[in-house]
């Protein structure tokens, strides 16, 4: 299960204050927590400070791996932001995202293709948002095929088949679900993974959905998600599946994770 | 009009037979129809999204409500002269060019049209130019833009710019909201106002009009 760790995003008051005043020991601090509760890329995130974003973006890609020498899962639907900061990251990072809307497709196909990384492919279409499986597979679909055939090597694609508030259409959530089976089914090697916490929007008890959402993807198939790997009882909850679904062998990590004092049901 | 406050309670429930059965009997019972929009439905919407806004209902229960209404209104509509409700206002509602994001705007759509004001609906992606020649062709009173990207929130200005260029600036109010759009951008780019939910949005309308 590859984890991206979703703290560093400015549209958190703690990280926009941080970005503002350029205190990269704050920034530091985050990105290594993450990392240490087990996440494998840091996602960066400055989308509001709009005209400043790659500024800022790319302030943050220097701070975080002056900290830490792993990779960063680089967060902007501009593509000049993107491109910006890539030329500032080291070794190969995730790229979130490219999407079918024709240009941020093709403002962004170079980038990807400029040098090695991995691509988080947004099921997001030209006109309108996915509402069924069949649209979100359909979608899906056209973005692996457009970038294999440009390069991108099938197992460093992630589709995102993105997640809608089941508050506003109870479908949604199985339309995620039927979804991640599909493309995970159809094209084996590929990645799929999502954030949680669109799914619980205007529901209370937000955390309990997010990680009851999480349990149901695992079992569909997801293989990578986004998420605050610092919640401990989230991570908890990924640790206990994963070995639910026969992917800890002799239970290791959930009991390594117990003995090192990190599983908590509170 | 104490016998509209079973109608009330169902359109809060967004219990529809109850509603539109209640709504037949007022009708049935000599109720103006106007009187039952506004005392019955409008009266149990203004409810819901005081209760929405203090967190004590949720979006499915705001949304059942709303749906409710819009089948009591089909019972009352052929009691309506052509043209003869009398509307808070006239909004143009729409998410900004190269945005696709409609849930936050069906949302704040939905509740204004429960609270009484006439919605004409831009849908996704739409572009300044549609908002101002929809505005030249309707003459609306509010004009409400919903960005959920911060790639697509310039757009909000680019369509204020817009909106002066035609000189039609003057004679609308600008509400803006979505989740990268805050207070402070709705003052910068010379909104009206700001609005950060569906809820609110039906009392900021309102004031900006001011209207109760």
């Amino acid at each position: 299960m590859i984890i991206v760790g979703e703290k560093i995003n400015t549209s958190r008051k703690s990280i926009a204050d941080a970005v503002r005043k350029r205190d990269s020991s704050y920034i530091a601090k985050v990105a290594r927590e993450q990392a240490e509760a087990g996440a494998h890329y840091i996602d960066v995130n400055a989308g509001t400070f709009l005209e400043q974003e790659a500024e800022c973006l790319c302030w943050l890609v220097e701070t975080a791996q002056r900290e830490l020498d792993m990779p960063l899962c680089l967060d902007s639907p501009n593509p000049h932001a993107l491109s910006e900061a890539i030329k500032r990251h080291k070794g190969e990072p995730m790229i979130n995202s490219i999407s079918l809307e024709t240009e941020r497709f093709q403002s962004l196909l170079p980038v990807v293709t400029s040098q090695p990384c991995h691509v988080v492919a947004l099921c997001m279409a030209e006109t309108s948002m996915p509402t069924t499986v069949e649209e979100r597979v359909q979608v899906g679909s056209e973005l692996v095929n457009r970038l294999t055939h440009a390069g991108v090597p099938l197992e460093k694609i992630y589709v995102d088949p993105l997640v809608q508030p089941v508050s506003v259409d109870t479908r949604m959530g199985v339309a995620t679900l039927g979804a991640i089976s599909r493309i995970m089914n159809n094209f084996p090697g590929v990645n799929t993974i999502c954030g949680l916490s669109n799914v619980s929007f205007g529901l209370p008890e937000r955390k309990l959905i997010n990680r009851s959402f999480l349990a149901l993807c695992l079992s569909h198939g997801l293989s990578a998600v986004i998420l605050d790997p610092t919640d401990k009882r989230l991570m908890s909850t990924l640790l206990t599946i994963e070995m639910l679904l026969n992917r800890d062998e002799y239970c290791e990590n959930f009991i390594t994770a117990y003995q090192a004092g990190s599983i908590s049901d509170r | 009009m104490s016998d509209l406050k079973a109608l009330i309670e169902a359109v809060i429930k967004g219990d529809i037979s109850t509603a539109t059965a209640e709504t037949q009997s007022a009708v049935d019972a000599g109720h103006n129809a106007q009187d039952i929009l506004d005392k019955g439905l409008i009266t149990a919407m203004d409810e819901v999204g005081e209760r929405f806004s203090k967190g004590q209902i949720f979006v499915p229960q705001m949304l059942r409500s709303a749906k409710t209404m819009q089948e009591c209104m089909r019972v009352l509509e052929p009691f309506f002269q052509e043209g003869s409700i009398t509307s808070k206002g006239k909004v143009i509602i729409g998410t900004v060019k190269g945005d696709l994001h409609d849930i936050g705007k069906n949302l704040v759509s939905m509740m204004m049209e429960g609270a009484g004001f006439t919605m004409f609906d831009l849908g996704v992606d739409a572009s300044p130019e549609r908002f101002v020649q929809k505005a030249q062709e309707i003459e609306p009173d509010i004009i409400a833009m919903s960005a959920l990207l911060s790639t697509t929130m310039p757009s909000m200005r680019q369509t204020i710019e817009a909106l002066k260029e035609a000189n039609l600036r003057g004679k609308i109010k600008i509400m803006i909201g979505g989740a990268p759009v805050t207070e402070k951008y709705a003052r910068e780019i010379e909104a009206d106002c700001y609005a950060p939910d569906a809820g609110s949005a039906v009392s900021k309308a309102k004031d900006i009009l001011g209207i109760s």
